[in-house]
């Protein structure tokens, strides 16, 4: 498996948590291509934060794109059937309140603890948190999805986040391009593996604690 | 009385230093009219609530660009990399806040309530500097109210008397900052007569809003 499908398998093991009927907030980049891998017979809603639920594909044809329909990154969408809009109190009413089943957002480290810092770079990047910190503390459920290490070869699973927190012990699952992690008192326990690799790489490319699941399963897409 | 009055009219009323709300996410909602008068008229030296700092040429951007804010509140400036430069330059004062935050500030400040209790930022940079009460063995920050002298909408459709439809996406912050400033204008599509809209199919009752210009 090159590291584009072992990519792709990490938006399409997250599609796969995901049961029918639910309510879900994709954050911007490889989150969003999970609604692309849902599994048969599986419709969840989309909420979008800037004010509405039922978020849906852009329109095929740019003649039927309408300039009032737009997601969060501010690109032109379609609001699909049974959908319905709401201003952004309302908005964050439905994400702090808890109505929000699942988010996934891509992180730049999490902590075995469930910590996560991906909003800020002192120095250098400081785009502002949007509503990443009212989703985490708000959806029920939180995945990360992201590479198991940066650009540079560094491990993004930290024993403790040194980038300013987004939220504190928020995070529930981490999913990479090594395998599946769910945060538990006891650090990152790897539950499944990505085909191709060992535990020992995984060892390797983890800062924080480590535990492998007695019945650790290889990931299937 | 009719609440329809004119752009020039509208934009007389703004003044140098006021503190401005501007609905809009991403410039979705957001009364570019009423920006491009603005940049026309020269104000300086203005407080902007927006969601966003806009893109570099589009919603508040177009204020931001001409170093008409002094200061600007907002959840997300990335999408405008002017923001990142002036606030770098120290030429203007960026003050970031959750969106969700940002949003019921607005509300409360227009509701009359003294301030809220959320989860949101706990453990954060954001929790410095705030009170926190814990209730049930969950920690909140106290979030203050938010006003402003003005309040610039977008909405589809008003009637005279200043009632508003919001379409699709473009509603975001509009509704909370019509409650939340002292003079509150709306840029509108069209304005129709009292009773050709549904009463129970308005957003914002015409009694937060002071004027309607139809651009």
């Amino acid at each position: 498996m090159d590291a584009k499908e072992r990519r792709t398998l990490i938006v399409k093991r997250i599609a796969r948590d995901f049961t029918d009927g639910m309510l879900v907030n994709l954050g911007i980049g490889m989150p969003t291509q999970v609604a692309n891998y849902l599994p048969e017979g599986v419709h969840v809603l989309l909420q979008s934060e800037n004010g509405f639920i039922g978020l849906g594909p852009a329109p095929a044809d740019p003649a039927e794109i309408d300039p009032d329909v737009v997601n969060a990154g501010g690109q032109p969408v379609s609001i699909v059937a049974g959908g319905c809009t709401f201003d952004s109190c309302t908005s964050f009413a439905i994400i702090r309140g808890g109505h929000v089943d699942a988010t996934v957002l891509g992180t730049l480290e999490v902590d075995q603890e469930g910590n996560i810092a991906n909003w800020m770079i002192p120095g250098k990047m400081l785009p502002g948190m949007g509503g990443a910190m009212d989703l985490l503390v708000g959806a029920r459920k939180v995945y990360v999805a992201t590479e198991h290490v940066t650009k540079d070869g560094a491990p993004k699973l930290l024993e403790r986040c040194r980038l300013p927190l987004t939220a504190q012990g928020e995070v529930n699952v981490v999913v990479t391009d090594m395998g599946y992690f769910e945060i538990t008192p006891d650090g990152f326990l790897m539950k499944e593996i990505v085909p191709g690799i060992t535990v020992e790489e995984v060892q390797a490319a983890t800062a924080g604690r480590l535990i492998i699941a007695p019945d650790l399963k290889e990931i299937t897409a | 009385m009719s609440k329809a009055t004119g752009l020039e009219h509208a934009m007389s009323l703004i003044l140098d230093g006021m503190s401005i709300m501007v609905g809009g996410f991403m410039a979705a909602g957001t009364p570019e009219t009423f920006m491009d008068a603005l940049v026309e008229k020269g104000v300086r030296d203005l407080t902007i609530i927006c969601n966003d700092g806009g893109l570099p040429d589009k919603g508040v951007g177009k204020l931001i660009l001409r170093r008409q804010v002094k200061r600007l509140i907002a959840s997300h400036v990335g999408l405008n990399p002017e923001v990142a430069r002036q606030m770098n330059a120290g030429e203007m004062q960026v003050d970031l806040i959750p969106q969700g935050t940002l949003a019921e500030r607005i509300r409360c400040g227009g509701a009359g309530l003294g301030g809220f209790l959320t989860p949101t930022g706990v453990g954060t940079v954001v929790q410095e500097g705030k009170q926190t009460i814990t209730i049930d063995g969950r920690t909140y920050l106290l979030e203050l109210p938010l006003k402003a002298d003005v309040a610039l909408l977008r909405a589809h459709r008003a009637d005279t008397t200043g009632n508003l439809v919001y379409r699709r996406s473009t509603r975001n912050f509009n509704p909370p900052m019509a409650m939340a400033a002292d003079l509150v204008i709306a840029q509108v599509n069209e304005i129709v007569e009292p009773g050709q809209i549904d009463p129970d199919l308005i957003h914002t009752p015409g009694v937060f809003v002071n004027y309607i210009v139809k651009a």
